[in-house]
């Protein structure tokens, strides 16, 4: 078990034909991804990496039985993306797309609300069951097959908690990367009651950051709701009000959305707090230890 | 992207949204002409910076409001005169203040009750949302601590705008007479509709105000933009104002970098948003303080970090630099090939600390080895943060 996704998993790609979908998708194969097919509207009949290319999502699903898709449709477009696969009825959708209008997703979120899909993203390196499925831009070799649920609102940042983990000889159940946009598909919590519901997963590693309210609404749902031991990182300790940090979620607003704010509302939940980034996989294994 | 209130103010009349007529000054003696057109006994001078805390700020060195009122064309000129080309400290500029290179001359109107309003996207409702209060020109921040009973909100879904039921319950609970809900209704769905169709990141009216003929009338604008959206609002571009934007940071979006300027003394070279805040985190954990937060990316070449480290070192408080890389995208034998790239170009007079980890890595580790330049070379976070620090202390 797992979430989200396993080795059965059919994954298409939204965007295939261009330079950065083509090389991911090639990623994705190369970990063993059951990539099916991609979709480019007006390249339908092409192939990419020996897959097929579909002018449109709905044709695409009809053709290879996908369920998830992974989007790397640019930034004016993406929207409409999500929005195609939700109408295809894909089950996963996980968009990496970065720099889509945050009014644009308002308009997309309550439609994913309304269906059956899952969205993941955007602005995401995706979501990894390693040893069985990869979608997304993260590389594939540092993670081990295991039983830590990660999730975080950062790429590089989750990169740097699988590699101490993997070092740490834990391996992971499924790894989710959330999206450092202000307006994202699935919040902490949403992965967090998957990951206590799936009997592979036996402790959550969370990466937060400065800016909005997801980790404290996050710590709430774990002190009601989470009986697995949780560690939990929140970068941007040091970053000053009204700074946006890269990522467009990632800002300090009218004294809110502060480190101190949500590093207290997790220990208040039970979480167990990496005082520094180099203390995440460490702080995983505390977690553990307190809990048995 | 900011823009100065009298950019905003054009941008809401054009959208229906009333505002005072007004001016821009660069001289006293403008702002004296301007006060003349406007015509009326009364005019407010603005001073136009990309912050807010105007009226409570102060000049440097003078007793200067940065917003005070004029009676006559000649107190106008003295006002701008007092402001134009002078350091305004607010809340929001920090100690350093900002420098005033424009006034907004803008007619007086019979104010009754000032109020406050904003809309900004709520990321728990997943959707904008209108905020108003009662507490019109003060410190919403606040307000929002001490009593936020004071606050109301009403979500709203970007397309259908704002129901006119959702502005006339705003307008009861604010307390509006009843003469004066049917302005109410037009000025809050002007806003909501502006807000949207210009793809605003925030738009905060502090004060809207009440007026004695029971009209309601926008006497501030504040209005940030989603960077995001600005492909499909060419002519919002071109209401930037470079001269209000840290100059490095300008440089650093032009090559394509993500970079924000801090008062500390370690330059960061990070790759990725949250690794790059963290990295900042580490090194203020082991004593440091970092001088920047720099992204740069997933996927830069070697021009763009041999630039990163021109603006990196362009800040004379940066005394020793660290550097974090997390290899997946990113080779770390491209982030090593550049940093050797870079010292040949731009040349280091910091000490540099490198932290690889990741893809090609130890192919990474041996180009750096093997190169004559003085590198420090890290294992770990935590070694690469404490590393750096003691550099600066020897």
């Amino acid at each position: 078990m797992s979430i989200l996704v396993d080795r059965n998993t059919r994954v298409i790609c939204q965007g295939i034909t261009g330079k950065v979908g083509e090389f991911h998708t090639r990623g994705c194969l190369e970990y063993g991804t059951r990539m099916v097919g991609g979709v480019t509207p007006g390249k339908g009949g092409e192939k990419i990496a020996d897959l097929p290319v579909f002018d449109t999502v709905a044709e695409a699903r009809d053709a290879t039985g996908a369920n998830a898709t992974m989007i790397f449709v640019p930034p004016p477009f993406a929207a409409d993306a999500i929005l195609e696969a939700v109408a295809a009825e894909v089950d996963l959708v996980i968009a990496i797309t970065e720099g889509i209008p945050v009014l644009d997703m308002a308009r997309v979120l309550p439609v994913v609300e309304n269906s059956k899909s899952v969205l993941v993203g955007p602005n995401c390196p995706g979501v990894i069951t390693p040893g069985q499925c990869k979608i997304g831009i993260m590389p594939g070799y540092i993670h081990t097959p295991g039983s830590i649920g990660v999730m975080s609102r950062s790429g590089t940042l989750t990169y740097e908690a699988v590699w101490q983990l993997t070092q740490l000889g834990h391996g992971q159940s499924t790894c989710v990367g959330l999206g450092g946009d202000p307006l994202v598909g699935s919040s902490f919590i949403d992965i967090l009651a998957l990951f206590e519901k799936d009997p592979e997963t036996q402790a959550i590693l969370m990466m937060g950051e400065i800016g909005g309210s997801a980790e404290e609404e996050a710590a709430a749902y774990v002190k009601e709701h989470v009986t697995k031991p949780v560690a939990a990182f929140i970068a941007g300790r040091t970053a000053p009000p009204g700074k946006r940090m890269g990522h467009a979620g990632a800002i300090i607003s009218g004294g809110k959305g502060t480190a101190e704010a949500k590093l207290e509302a997790l220990r208040d939940a039970g979480i167990e707090i990496a005082e520094t980034p180099a203390d995440m996989g460490a702080a995983m294994v505390r977690a553990i230890q307190q809990k048995n | 992207m900011k823009i100065h209130e009298f950019q905003a103010k054009e941008l809401l009349r054009a959208a229906d949204v009333p505002v005072l007529d007004g001016k821009i000054a660069r001289t006293p003696e403008e702002a004296s002409l301007a006060f003349q057109s406007l015509g009326t006994p009364v005019c407010a001078v603005k001073a136009q910076i990309h912050a807010g805390g105007r009226g409570k700020g102060s000049v440097k060195g003078s007793q200067q409001r940065g917003v005070e009122l004029a009676k006559s064309a000649d107190e106008a000129a003295r006002i701008a005169h007092g402001l134009l080309d002078k350091t305004l400290v607010t809340i929001q500029t920090g100690p350093e203040g900002q420098v005033v290179r424009q006034v907004f001359i803008e007619s007086g109107c019979d104010i009754k009750q000032e109020l406050y309003c904003a809309i900004l996207v709520d990321r728990a409702a997943g959707s904008p949302v209108l905020i108003a209060s009662t507490a019109g020109g003060m410190d919403i921040e606040e307000v929002a601590a001490k009593t936020p009973e004071l606050i109301l909100s009403e979500p709203f879904d970007p397309d259908r705008g704002l129901g006119a039921y959702q502005a006339r319950l705003m307008a009861s609970k604010l307390g509006l007479p009843t003469a004066s809900w049917r302005h109410a209704v037009q000025f809050f769905q002007a806003i909501c509709k502006a807000f949207v169709s210009l793809d605003a990141a925030l738009l905060e009216i502090n004060p809207f105000v009440l007026t004695g003929d029971g009209t309601l009338v926008a006497l501030d604008a504040k209005m940030t933009f989603d960077d995001n959206a600005m492909f499909r609002h060419k002519s919002i571009l071109s209401l930037r104002d470079e001269s209000e934007e840290e100059p490095a940071e300008i440089r650093a979006a032009a090559a394509g970098l993500s970079y924000v300027k801090l008062n500390g003394e370690i330059g960061c070279l990070v790759n990725g948003a949250g690794l790059a805040m963290s990295t900042m985190d580490l090194v203020k954990f082991h004593g440091g303080e970092p001088a920047n937060f720099l992204d740069v990316g997933g996927g830069a070449n070697v021009e763009q970090v041999t630039e990163a480290f021109r603006i990196i070192l362009s800040d004379s408080n940066v005394k020793a630099i660290l550097v974090n890389i997390f290899g997946g995208i990113m080779r770390c034998t491209t982030i090593a090939n550049a940093l050797i790239e870079a010292s040949k170009t731009v040349g280091f007079t910091v000490p540099l600390v490198v932290r690889l980890e990741g893809t090609e890595v130890e192919d990474g580790k041996k180009i750096l080895a093997s190169s004559d330049t003085s590198i420090i070379t890290a294992d770990g976070l935590t070694d690469a943060a404490q590393k750096v620090v003691e550099s600066i202390k020897a």
